[in-house]
């Protein structure tokens, strides 16, 4: 068994200071050490999004990230952008739409569809549904996803305006 | 943009608004977001794996690494040593405490299998087969012991291929079965023989369709816990069915049912992928009573890939029976379909196949019939109910003959459809192969999918595109869907899958309605609606309305979520339950009024005076008085504020649904590349109760019909070794790949409720193979190519173009 080691992470705002196998997955950390639930895991390998959060800024798979990695970064999870209300638009826009079923892709799909509001707010419906491909959902066959992430886009043009 | 459902495309003939099935309809046929699932936007609801308990253990298996295997000797001394680890049990520990099982059914008449142990015992059969468990404090744990496990196992020869399972060469997989043969059925009605020979034309085809699984987000999941001081056993599950493992767990344990508790709540996708009884979980839960704590087991998507359910693996030689006036005459047709090496408990494996001979040529008037079923077995992982089951088999075979019978005759495909389905004014009836059909609307939906879709301006469209060298097409599927379920489906066979389902419903103090319900949620929006009907049948705000499903210790007991049965039976019982309670209050108002109860009505969580609309009582002050002051009520009344009532649809063996869908592709004919370019689906699934959660039903499952059309397949080695078993190599539907998907609705509700409802859930995938690969044989049409292969993949159409091997 290897060693633990020491890690200082920034999760939702709150440092955190922990001890983790050098083998412990990001999601794996935040899940099991952190009690944060909300970023799920799909397939362990980096293909469908569910454990998408936030590292540094941008968006990365949880299970591809060793939890060392972000010793001295800043995570953020779906728990933390709930809380913080950045993404409320997004996440009623979802609700009212029905851009969600069962939910377990979610999480990951508004952390990922959170960067492209943030970093394309110009983006067209073709361009929100080659962004949001890394992340699968089995449920709703995207239609709404796209429509909701395409209202918010809409909506924070005209709140600029 | 959102539609009204009464208010679809310009042009589009207005529908007559539907009888409402309650007083002040607010909410049954509106779009109305689900309550609730803020949860699961904001990261907090709770899936299996979210759940921990104290001192709750982990279990991993050693799964067969090759499709047919006898298992020598497991060396597990040195995992047994491992820090953390509990338990390494094998088939023969487990069989200790789990009897096996056999999955036939008894209406199914021959149908055969043989006994499966929740570990391999002696033999593994497929490639994915749990042998080993081993328990451990940690996951991590548990794994890091699972590389220490050795098992010595001599190969025994595997029967992989379906094509050659009854040759007298290939080796038998049960030996004390005799053959390889699960499951046979003929059918033959009318004169084949004859109409075959006096068509104007046959078209004949060869099918081939891909073997490919549910791909379930949230992997399969459960924590059993065994509490032996109250010889009691909870298991927190990612399951469909809760009464029906309950049943089971009761059964193949010696346990009595009211010792078990089963637990559903926040669901990650199930497709019917989750309704089944798998040899792992019976595993987890025997783990969980010989170490008297909690077990979970969560699969790992490797794991996923070769122990949940494939289905839809079919081989199929069809012709149809033409006129050159378009009358369709006759369909003949023989299917092989490969289900693994056991038939899945409890719905059994034959299901399928069976739907598939029921279903070819459903939506059409013809009175000539004849079909040919073989199941058989393989060393594969096991094939079950998958969303749709059997449906996109039965409507790609269907909807490809009549294109090509179209094609021979140089009639348009929408012109043959609209010739030969059952007319609007025919049912009840039956379909030829026996199929019952209480009522649809074929010729009424074709109607509408031709305006919704301007089919003559996209025709012209593409003959424009085709002259510049762009090759687009247009495929139709009409669709026939079974939904309600009555006992026909697994009663009467044996199975102990109850097909009634109840609702109990209760006025709390302050006014409030609390629900609990039989059928659960995995996402549907089945809690949704349940809120609508509640709201609405009582006669209160939405908002005071609270369901609760997924727990076997509280709800009525019913048979959950399968067969599109959550809107029609579920929503029946929460139907009827609400009468009976608003019927009831009414009576504790009239007492405490001290009026006749017929001058009464609930509206908006008041008692009115039925004929002005006055506002008499308050629900909460109802409540107040019922619960709080039974000192003021007469000494013989007492206020009956709990009813429970449950539905089961025993009218006919199914209700059937009907829809059409057409898909719009452009094919690249030098890569091979399908782009699909738009999807339109007009549905009838009876009263629709939430226009938007059937839109989204229809979107999902037309996608994930798409999926096994274009991209999904468990491709297998001719050891029996699955090849792509990652989700990396395994193709599923991404964004950037999928239409948009307009939706329409035609709404014919069956009379064999009040409520009117049939099944929306599986519908989308039913028809969405069928119209994408009839789009794609359309737009290779000028080459004079076909592909009847599914998946379609870019290399078929490149072979069917000539341009590759």
């Amino acid at each position: 068994m290897a060693d633990l080691y020491p890690i200082q992470v920034t999760v939702n705002g709150e440092r955190r200071q922990c001890s983790v196998q050098p083998r412990t997955h990001l999601v794996d950390f935040l899940r099991e050490d952190l009690g944060l639930k909300g970023s799920h895991l799909g397939c362990e390998h980096g293909v469908c999004g569910a454990c998408t959060v936030e590292l540094n800024g941008h968006i990365v798979r949880g299970c591809l990230t060793l939890a060392v990695q972000a010793d001295g970064g800043e995570v953020q999870t779906i728990e933390g952008v709930s809380r913080s209300g950045v993404i409320r638009d997004l996440q009623e826009a979802f609700v009212r739409r029905n851009a969600l079923q069962c939910g377990f892709c979610t999480s990951g799909m508004l952390m990922a569809a959170k960067e492209l509001v943030e970093t394309q707010p110009q983006a067209t419906r073709a361009e929100v549904r080659e962004w949001i491909s890394g992340n699968y959902c089995r449920c709703t066959g995207y239609h709404a996803i796209v429509d909701a992430i395409c209202e918010v886009l809409q909506q924070r043009q005209e709140a600029k305006a | 943009m959102k539609r009204d459902i009464l208010n679809l495309e310009p042009g589009v003939e207005q529908p007559r608004p539907l009888t409402p099935v309650t007083e002040d309809p607010r909410y049954i046929g509106a779009t109305v977001p689900r309550g609730g699932i803020e949860r699961l936007t904001q990261g907090l609801g709770q899936y299996v794996d979210d759940i921990e308990l104290p001192r709750m253990a982990h279990v991993a298996f050693w799964r067969s690494p090759v499709a047919h295997m006898r298992i020598k000797k497991i060396h597990a001394d040195e995992a047994r040593g491992m820090r953390g680890v509990l338990m390494v049990a094998d088939g023969h520990d487990i069989a200790k405490v789990c009897k096996p099982w056999v999955a036939v059914l008894g209406h199914l008449a021959g149908m055969k299998s043989a006994p499966q142990y929740p570990l391999a015992v002696e033999r593994a059969c497929w490639q994915g087969e749990p042998v080993v468990a081993v328990v451990a404090e940690t996951r991590a744990q548990a794994e890091d012991a699972l590389a220490l496990i050795t098992v010595d196992w001599e190969e025994l020869p595997a029967a992989t291929e379906m094509s050659t399972a009854l040759d007298a060469t290939t080796p038998l997989i049960h030996p004390e079965l005799g053959d390889n043969l699960c499951f046979t059925r003929s059918l033959d009605v009318g004169e084949v023989d004859r109409v075959f020979a006096e068509a104007d034309e046959v078209a004949e085809i060869d099918f081939e369709f891909g073997r490919h699984t549910g791909v379930t987000l949230e992997p399969r999941a459960q924590i059993a816990h065994w509490n032996p001081a109250e010889q009691r056993l909870t298991v927190y599950h990612s399951f469909q069915a809760p009464h029906m493992m309950q049943d089971l767990y009761g059964r193949q344990f010696d346990l009595p049912a009211n010792a078990i508790r089963v637990v559903c709540k926040d669901v990650g996708g199930s497709f019917g992928i989750k309704v089944h009884a798998y040899p792992d979980d019976f595993a987890t839960v025997a783990l969980s009573i010989m170490l008297g704590r909690p077990v979970k087991f969560v699969a790992d998507r490797l794991e996923s890939f070769t122990s949940d359910i494939h289905a839809r693996h079919h081989e199929v030689k069809a012709r149809i029976a033409v006129n050159r006036d378009g009358e369709i005459l006759g369909f003949d047709m023989v299917d092989l379909t490969g289900i693994g090496p056991y038939s899945m408990f409890p719905r059994t494996s034959a299901i399928e196949g069976n739907q598939v001979v029921n279903l070819v040529g459903g939506p059409y008037k013809h009175k000539h019939y004849r079909a040919k079923l073989n199941v058989v077995f393989q060393n594969k992982t096991p094939t079950c109910q998958y969303r749709g089951v059997g449906h996109p088999i039965a409507c790609a075979v269907t909807e490809a003959l009549v294109d090509l019978a179209a094609q021979k005759i140089g009639m348009d495909p929408l012109t043959i459809r609209e010739l030969n389905v059952i007319p609007d004014d025919a049912y009840p009836t039956a379909g030829a192969s026996g199929i019952k059909l209480e009522i649809l609307s074929h010729q009424a939906s074709l109607k509408k999918l031709r305006e919704l879709m301007n089919y003559d301006a996209l025709r012209a469209e593409q003959a424009a595109l085709r002259k510049q060298g762009i090759y687009r097409g247009i495929g139709f599927a009409t669709v026939i869907e079974l939904t309600n379920p009555s006992a026909a489906f697994y009663g009467v066979g044996g199975a102990r899958i109850a097909s009634q389902d109840g609702a109990t419903m209760r006025l709390d103090p302050e006014g409030d309605i609390t629900v609990l319900a039989g059928v659960g949620e995995q996402g549907q929006g089945t809690e949704g609606i349940y809120r609508q009907i509640a709201a609405d049948a009582v006669g209160v705000d939405i908002q005071k309305v609270r369901i609760v499903t997924g727990d076997t210790d509280v709800t009525p007991y019913g048979g959950g979520t399968w067969a599109s049965r959550g809107a029609g039976v579920g929503g029946e019982a929460v139907l009827l339950a609400g009468q009976a309670l608003r019927e009831n209050i009414v009576k504790v108002a009239a007492v405490i009024l001290k009026r006749e109860g017929s001058g009464l009505a609930v509206r908006r969580g008041r008692i009115v005076d039925a004929a002005t609309g006055e506002e008499l009582l308050p629900l909460a002050e109802l409540g107040r008085i019922a619960y709080f002051r039974s000192d003021t009520l007469p000494a013989d009344f007492t206020p009956e504020l709990m009813v429970t009532r449950h539905y089961a649809q025993r009218d006919y063996p199914f209700i059937f649904t009907n829809g059409v869908q057409a898909s719009y592709v452009e094919v690249d004919p030098d890569t091979g590349f399908v782009k699909l370019l738009k999807h339109w689906a007009v549905e009838d699934c009876g009263r629709v109760l939430n226009p938007m959660l059937v839109d989204e039903q229809m979107r999902g499952a037309i996608v994930q019909g798409i999926g096994g059309a274009l991209f999904e397949e468990c491709l297998y080695d001719d050891q029996g070794l699955m090849v792509n078993a990652s989700m990396a190599d395994y193709l599923v539907p991404m964004s950037s790949e999928m239409p948009d998907i307009e939706v329409a609705h035609v709404q014919t509700p069956t009379a064999s409720s009040k409520l009117g409802a049939k099944g929306a859930g599986e519908a989308g995938t039913a028809g969405a193979p069928a119209a994408v690969m009839n789009a794609v044989n359309d737009a290779i049409a000028p080459f004079s190519a076909h592909v009847f292969s599914q998946p379609i993949t870019p290399q078929k159409v490149l072979r069917a173009l000539g341009k590759v091997r």
